[in-house]
Formats: C-alpha cells, structure tokens, sequence
C-alpha cells in the first residue's frame, strides 16, 4: 500500500480555479506513490504545472510532444527492465493527446504490452488551445470548433469508446473514474500501476472554463454526469465487464442546464428531440453497462 | 581483419559493438537490413538490448527518447519517408539535448515515390540540432558510428548525431571492411554517463515549456553545444585514429587540392567517383581537387575555406535541392559564405537525384560549366521528357 498522506503534485501551479484535472493529478500520484515516472503529453496539465523553471511534480516526469507520450513511455519502461528498476511508468494525457494525435503511438504500446498504466484525463475537449472539440467531446457540446448555430447544435458526434479499443487490445486492466469520487481513482489508479501489461484508465475531469461552470461546481458536476448515466464508472478485467457503479438515475436535463456548453439546447427554448438524443445515450450507456439500481436492490 | 561485408551488415556491427541497451526502429528500404540484423543479434543473445519493434518512426525515435532519458544508451536507424515521419521528434530529442545516435541510409523523398538514394531526407533536416556525418564508403561510415556516440555524449555536448550514408550504394554494397572488437570498442568508447536521468530517487522534471523569458537560452544552449560537438568529433576521431590507425580529426578531406584550379565539394560515396574523375583530369592537365565534407553540421566553415584558400572556381555537388532557392543547392550556399570575401566563386549543381547515375564524365562536364561560370543549376537532366 502507498502513502496516500503524500502530496507529490505541489500546490503553486497555474490551472484555472476549480480544475478537474489537476485535482487529478494529485490523486493520480497520491493512488501510485513515490516510485513513479510520469509521461506527459501537451495541452493543460503540462502547461499549468511545468512553466520553466518551476514544476508541480515531486516525482520524475517528462514531457516530449503531443502525440507520443505512449511511446515515450514505452522506451523509458524499457531503460527500466533493461536496468532492473522498479518505478512504475504512468502516462497522464488529455483526451485529445489520447482520443485523436496519440492513437498511433497508443496502439503500438498497448499491442507490445509494456508494463505502462495509460491515464487519460478526459476534459472532452482540446483546452489548452481554446476548447476545440476531440474525440471525446459529447454529442451536441458546443466547442469553438463545433460551435452552435442557426445550422449546428455542435458537436455532431457521439463521444468515441476508446477504452472498448483498448480493451479490444488484450489490455489486462481497463477502467474509468471520475475526480467526483477521489477514493475510487485513487483505487484504480494502485490497481492498474500493480497489474503487469499496459493498462488504462479513464477519468472523467470537468473543466470549469471549457465546460463553463463556476470552478466551485467541479465535484457536483462530475457527480450529475455519473448520476445521469453520461458517464459511467467501471472495470474491465481481461476482456470483462467486472464492474460498474450503480446509479438511481436522473433524467440528463439537469447535468446539461448546468454547463454552458449545452446552453443552445435550451435557450432560446429546449430542443427537445437533441435532448431526447442525449437521454437515449445515457438509456444505452444504463443497459450497457447495467447500472440501473433495480426497485428490488 | 578485413572481412567483405554489406555496408548494412557493418553497420549494424558497429551498432552492436557501441552496446546500446535499446534498439527501436521501423524497416524501410534501404535501411532495412540494418535493423534486421540488429534483431538477430538480440535473437541470437549477440546483443543485450531491448529491442523495441514499434509501429511507425515516430515510435521509433519516441521510444529513443524515452529510454535515452531513462540514461540509456539507445540506437535507431532509418531513411526518407521514415524521417520525414520522425521530425517532430528529431528536433524535440535535440532541444532535449539525449544523445541518441541514428543511422540514415540517405534516400529520395516523394513524390514521386522513389527508394533510391540521394540525401534531401537528412540535409532537409539540417538544422534540427543533430550533428550530421557523412561516410564516403563502408568503412568511414562504419567508424563514424563509434566517433558519433563518443562525441554526442560528452557532457559538454548532449546532442544527438546522424550517421549518413548513401542508400544502396553502400548500406547495399559488399566492402572489406575492418570490424573492431568488442574489447576494442569498450576501449574506445566507456559505458553512457547520463548527465541527468528520469530516477525516482532524484525527481527532476524535462521537456517543461519554456516563455518568451528563456526560449531563446535555450536555443543558444543547444547552438554552442552543436558548436562544441565539432570539437568532440574531432578529439574522438583523433583518438580513433590512434588507436585504429584510421584518422578522422578533421571535418574535411582534401584530395589533390594544391594548385587545384577547380575544386569539388561533395558529400558521401560520390566522392569515390569524383577522386577517379579528378585523376583523370589532372592526366589531362585539367587540376582539378576535392574537399570532402565529412561533418555538415557543425558546418565547418573555417576548414573548408582555408582548404578552398587560392582555389578559383568551386563547384559543389548537390544530391538535394532546397527547392526554390537561388543556388539550388543547401549546401552550396554554406561554402559560398565560408569563403565570402576571397573571391572564389561558388555554384551548386544539383546531379544524382532519385539515384540518377552520376558519371566520371558528369564530373568532368561540371568541371567545364563552372570554369565557364555557369552552375546553380540541374545537371544531366533528360531534355526530351521536360
Ligand atoms: C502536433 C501538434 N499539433 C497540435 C498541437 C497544438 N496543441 C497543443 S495542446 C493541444 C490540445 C490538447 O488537448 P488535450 O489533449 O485534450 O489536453 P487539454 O488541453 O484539454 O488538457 C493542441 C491541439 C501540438 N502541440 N502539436
Ligand atoms: S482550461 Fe480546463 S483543464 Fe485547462 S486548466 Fe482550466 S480548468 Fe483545467
């Protein structure tokens, strides 16, 4: 067991009030320990905590491009079996490093198996440089690449299913999280550093600015995605579906009233049939997953 | 012991014998059989290394990076195409000053497509803050790959070095050539001492962005570290000559340069044709002379114009086009500004491009062009298909 006590992502670094993922980091560190080597791609997190010369990590991290930390991993998880060494190898990286850019380098690391544990914090947008949509953006988020208009109710795209790909790659631990329940990713994050072979994590983390909430909302937002059904915390064990949080669900209206980026759905007047959309995805994310609390649990 | 080798085969020899403890690279023609005997090596437990097969080059050098920062020693090899993919990478392992040695089997770059050799692949990328060497035939560009892992990891360089070879003309050609031993090498050339290393004990962060406020240190930095692997290379070719008896000390070599009044500049194999080309010449009263670029980056300027010093017409011969330009050539330029001043005239001719053949009497042909004062141009083109 680690030292949860530790703070090894240090205060004083320049993300915006209230930040899904730098509340990430810290608990990606406090869930791995000491002995850990952070690869980073560019966007948010590596631009908020490592302006030189200063840093917020207390443990080796590195930082080359946007498109290769998987790789970058993977050679420095290769220099430590090679030497013996015993650090764990995590790679924190936004959705679009993940998602979109990186896919290449993802996919050759987790077909070669390197003991890496793959952590993508999914702020479902392109940040760092203003918010453009990814991969990982939600159907009918507006983003200033799929902004809203007379033509757009913004991103025309539902939100692609990386960690199915990655599991569909042999990975023997594939999960996703949410900073809103801090205990659990730490778990999770222990669980797949610990378990051999390249695994990955997915963790839902709200961006205040992008999403546009105030930044003292960013638990209570992340907890209305999951209560919803827009999200959902789960494991997959070799291959398995072994669990998945249990919601008493709501409808998606309230979770989408609170961020601005679905604003267009109901101002001037709701859109009913794009919100119907929306609940349809989270119905089948509840089927899929199984996470409905039946009225006999 | 001389042995007839592939130039590819020598290579991954010379690899082996620097010990790297990783290995990733991705095949291409024609540096192919490089990697390929590299991963019989680890097969065959010849070479202790992890040898990572990746999906793409920008993999390969990612992986590099990575494991060069974790303070191995690593090697990677690739040509064209594959570099072209590299790039992003080749100027981020610079600026993050790992000292990763990678071989280029120099190579066209599309389109068209084509796999043959000229070197647009390497030179296009001059100025990525690698040291680039170029080897003329299969034993040069052997030892330059023990020279390029002694200079690039000194601690006051901490720069990455190309290897440059002609593809196919010699990663495909058989030479004799002299393989040093392993005792031998481990003489030359002592295990890696990272400066710095990614290490749990001693947290350090690399690759943090930098302002307005330091980026341009950071440049200046990496400039007069390049500029300090001049002298590396030299001081290991010096002792690499001493112990192997064959010299590299110096940037250049000059062949049949006194009282030359016409004077090639060229780089890699083409220089084997351009020495026959000049003993013909010179048996037809035509002084003709060679300065042979051995390192392009750091460009060594005060070397070349003190070996052009009192040389008329200088043509330079140019297996790439910087597409565009006044002179044609990438290179041309450079020697034009080492001897600015002096009155020596300077002209690029672009010849062998896509592996068009470049003959002794191209050689000659150049020769007359630029004593005429015509040059900045293609030379051998085929008239009837333009
Ligand atoms: C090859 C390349 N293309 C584009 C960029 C510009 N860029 C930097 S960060 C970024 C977006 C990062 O998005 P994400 O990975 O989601 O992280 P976030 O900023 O949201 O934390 C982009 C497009 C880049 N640095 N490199
Ligand atoms: S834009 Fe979003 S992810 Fe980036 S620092 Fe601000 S809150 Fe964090």
């Amino acid at each position: 067991m680690v030292d949860k006590s530790l703070e090894l992502f240090d205060c004083g670094h320049r993300a915006c009030g209230g930040c899904g993922p730098a509340l990430l980091a810290r608990l990606i560190l406090k869930g791995a320990g000491e002995d850990t080597i952070i690869v980073a791609s560019t966007g948010c997190m590596e631009v908020f905590s490592t302006p030189y010369p200063e840093t917020a990590w207390k443990v080796p991290w590195i930082h080359s491009l946007f498109e290769n930390a998987a790789a970058v991993a993977s050679g420095v998880e290769a220099s430590l079996k090679h030497n013996n060494r015993t650090e764990k190898v995590i790679c924190i990286c936004g959705d679009g490093a993940t998602f979109d850019i990186g896919m290449l380098c993802i996919s050759g690391a987790f077909e070669r198996g390197h003991d890496i544990t793959y952590i993508c914090y999914d702020n479902e947008a392109y940040m760092n440089t203003g918010i453009q949509r990814s991969g990982a953006t939600p159907y009918d988020a507006s983003t200033t690449t799929s902004p809203a208009g007379r033509l757009s109710m913004g991103n025309s795209r539902p939100k692609k299913d990386l960690p199915q790909i990655l599991n569909a790659h042999g990975a023997s631990y594939v999960a996703t999280a949410s900073v809103a329940y801090p205990m659990d990713v730490m778990k999770k994050v222990e669980k797949a550093v610990n378990t051999p072979g390249a695994c990955y994590l997915q963790v839902h983390a709200p961006c205040s600015t992008g999403w546009g909430f105030d930044g003292s909302k960013t638990i209570e937002i992340g907890k209305q995605a999951i209560e919803c059904g827009l999200w959902v915390n789960y494991e997959m064990e070799n291959g398995e579906l072994t669990k998945a949080k249990k919601v008493r669900r709501v409808p998606v209206e309230g979770y989408l009233k609170a961020q601005k980026r679905f604003r267009h759905l109901f101002k001037p007047q709701p859109v009913t049939e794009e919100i119907a959309k929306i609940q349809a995805i989270a119905d089948a994310n509840a089927v899929k997953y199984g996470i409905d609390i039946q009225l006999n649990e | 012991m001389l042995q007839i080798m592939e130039g590819s085969h020598a290579v991954a020899e010379a690899a082996k014998l620097c010990r790297p403890e990783v290995v990733s690279a991705y095949p291409i023609t024609p540096q192919t059989h490089i990697v390929e005997r590299l991963a019989d090596f680890v097969a065959d437990g010849e070479l202790d290394a992890e040898y990572i097969c990746v999906e793409s080059e920008l993999s390969a050098l990612s992986v590099c990076l990575g494991s060069s920062a974790t303070g191995s020693r690593v090697y990677s090899a690739t040509s064209s195409q594959g570099l072209m993919l590299m790039a992003e990478v080749v100027f981020n392992v610079a600026g993050m000053r790992q000292p990763i040695v990678m071989s280029i089997a120099n190579r066209a770059l599309g389109a068209p497509l084509s796999i043959w050799n000229d070197q647009q692949d390497s030179i296009s990328l001059r100025d990525a803050g690698w040291f680039h060497l170029y080897g003329e035939d299969v034993q040069e560009m052997t030892d330059q790959h023990f020279i390029a892992y002694k200079a690039a990891e000194q601690h006051d360089v901490l720069l990455p070095g190309f290897v440059c070879f002609d593809g196919f003309i010699l990663s495909h050609t058989y030479e004799p050539v002299d393989i040093p031993t392993q005792e031998e090498i481990d003489a030359f050339l002592p295990p890696y001492v990272p400066y710095n290393k990614l290490d749990a004990k001693a947290p350090l962060s690399m690759g943090m962005y930098a302002t307005p406020d330091y980026y341009m240190e950071f440049r200046y930095e990496t400039d007069a570290a390049l500029q300090r692997a001049g002298d590396a290379i030299s001081a290991a070719g010096k002792e690499f000559g001493e112990m192997f008896g064959r010299d590299y000390s110096t940037h250049t070599e000059s062949y049949r340069m006194d009282d030359a009044d016409v004077a090639f500049v060229a780089l890699g194999s083409i220089c084997g044709t351009v020495k026959d080309a000049i003993d013909e010449m010179r048996a037809d009263g035509i002084k003709a002379g060679l300065v042979k670029i051995r390192t392009l980056r750091p460009f060594p300027a005060e070397e070349i114009a003190k070996a052009l010093a009192g040389v008329p017409t200088v043509a330079v011969l140019e297996k790439n086009i910087s597409l565009g330009s006044a002179m044609k050539g990438a290179v041309g330029p450079e020697v034009k500004d080492a001897v600015t001043g002096t009155g020596i005239d300077v002209y690029s001719y672009i010849v062998g491009l896509g592996g068009r053949d470049i003959r002794k009497k191209d050689i000659r042909g150049i020769a007359a062009l630029a004593e005429k004062g015509k040059g900045n141009m293609f030379y051998g083109l085929r008239t009837e298909v333009l």
